[in-house]
């Protein structure tokens, strides 16, 4: 039976992960994700879920028994932050390359030094070129409802990646909204159990075999490759997991993208996750005072929109990306990306990259507008 | 150069074979020997070798090495209980 409850945005990415029946949890604790499998834990210890929960002793154990159970067949989740994001890098690269369907949740948190806890989108932009799918939660429904599409993404037969869902810490992670808690049938409707098309650790194959091991060049090149193959045909799955999602829940988070206050809009604003619900929230009040503002929410950044940022970005004369990271010595991540995106389709609306809210600081409708404004007459 | 596939998932399996790195065997500079009257074929050393290198069809038989694949890593000589196992450097 569907429920409503106020929860943080952590018990929703548990409840998302108990939704889409995990059957293997493997992670280990980091402010600000810690409640996810602190939460998890507590449901297998009950006996709420029929999940097996690997307690691991660091982040580059906790996606190596994932990546383990995954290629085992089994549907696996595991949940990180910032320096156990970056502890876990040699193998968030090699849960790409051996195929291993993973969901993760990145709450995002800045790194140090100096040490901060706070919300960053830098660690996880810093993966973007592993070949991983990246969905970005705005909300606390949106971050429940991402890792039960990741899921219906990741495990398609077109597909087979792993793919992290994002969300900010303490904005999202510690903080109570309403959120829908779905009905179980109905998201087993959606979400089919995971067979995998391929196996490594099969008790039933007579035969063992190794995987991954060492290729020379021209056979790697053509395995490593075939991952942008994969990523191109994302694209239409992710569309179509978003468009079922609606037809099934009534809910519409955006596919690749979402738009809010773009229809005439002169001046777009691009902005990742939470910052982009703020950004809308600003917009809303802009628009009142006769600003003709746009958002968009750019939900997805492996496979990078970047077609549909191209058609929007051609209709308006002003762009501004706000950035909760940095490239040091580049640009804000998202402007970067969207600045190649529109050299490589023509489009040549100017862009205006505005850094914000590093390691936590607080972005509100007061900065967004300051910026809008200086900006929108220029 | 390489081109992108057309296949958007190709797997690199590989299923075990004799050799199938080649002779490691010519990587080897200690040269493990078992000294068969100390054996007391416990197969520590047939467990233990990381290459499989050493063959073993019975409990009643002192187990073999098999120089072709052995790399030399003297994991062996380090868990015999009876120090059963001595080296000799290669080529002297
Ligand atoms: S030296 Fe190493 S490879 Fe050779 S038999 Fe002993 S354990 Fe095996
Ligand atoms: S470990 Fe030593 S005693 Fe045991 S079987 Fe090997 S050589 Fe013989």
């Amino acid at each position: 039976m569907e429920t409503y409850d106020v929860i943080t945005g952590n018990d929703a990415v548990a409840w998302g992960a108990r939704l889409s029946r995990v059957e293997v949890i493997a992670a280990y604790p980091i402010t600000p994700q810690t409640t996810i499998v602190e939460k998890l834990a507590e449901w297998v210890d009950k006996g709420e879920i029929d999940a097996r929960y690997i307690a691991v002793e660091s982040e580059h154990s906790a996606m190596s028994a994932a990546m383990g159970a995954s290629a085992a067949g089994a549907r696996a989740f595991t949940a990180t932050s910032s320096q156990g994001f970056l502890y876990m890098f040699e193998m968030i690269s090699w849960a790409a390359g051996a195929r291993t369907p993973v969901v993760m949740a990145v709450v995002n948190r800045a790194l140090g030094p100096p040490w901060n806890i706070w919300s960053e989108h830098t660690d996880a932009l810093m993966a973007r070129d592993t070949g991983w799918i990246q969905f970005w939660a705005s909300n606390n429904q949106e971050a429940l409802d991402s890792i039960i599409q990741a899921y219906r993404v990741a495990e398609d037969k077109k597909v087979i990646l792993p793919a992290m869902v994002m969300l900010g810490g303490f904005v999202l992670s510690h903080t109570a909204m309403p959120v829908r808690i779905h009905d179980q049938d109905k998201v087993d409707q959606y979400l089919p159990p995971y067979s995998p098309p391929h196996y490594v650790l099969n008790p039933k194959l007579s035969e063992p075999f190794a995987y991954g091991n060492i290729l020379f060049p021209w056979d790697y090149a053509k395995v490593r490759l075939s991952i942008q193959r994969a990523m191109e045909n994302s694209v239409d799955v992710i569309k179509k997991a978003a468009r079922e999602f609606q037809e099934i829940f009534g809910i519409w988070h955006g596919d690749l993208i979402k738009e809010a206050y773009t229809d005439n809009a002169e001046m777009l604003i691009f902005a990742l996750g939470a910052v982009a619900e703020q950004a809308e929230a600003t917009a809303e009040l802009l628009r009142k005072k006769g600003y003709k503002v746009g958002v968009v929410k750019v939900r997805v950044t492996r496979p990078f929109p970047k077609h549909e940022i191209a058609k929007l970005a051609n209709k308006v004369s002003r762009i501004i990306v706000i950035d909760r990271d940095i490239s040091f010595g580049w640009d804000g991540i998202l402007a970067g990306e969207i600045k190649a995106t529109l050299h490589e389709h023509n489009v040549d609306t100017p862009v205006t990259t505005k850094i914000m809210g590093i390691g936590g600081d607080d972005i509100l409708p007061d900065h967004i507008e300051k910026a809008v404004k200086e900006v929108y007459n220029k | 150069m390489s081109e992108i596939p057309d296949n958007h998932l190709i797997l690199p399996i590989s299923k075990p074979t004799k050799g199938a790195g080649g002779k490691t065997g010519s990587w080897r500079v200690f040269r493990p020997v078992i000294l068969e009257d100390k054996c007391i074929k416990c197969m520590m050393c047939w467990m233990y070798c990381p290459e499989a290198a050493i063959e073993a069809h019975s409990r009643n038989e002192v187990p073999k090495i098999n120089y072709d694949y052995c790399k030399g890593c003297l994991v062996c000589k380090e868990v015999c209980p009876v120090s059963a196992i001595k080296s000799e450097r290669e080529g002297e």
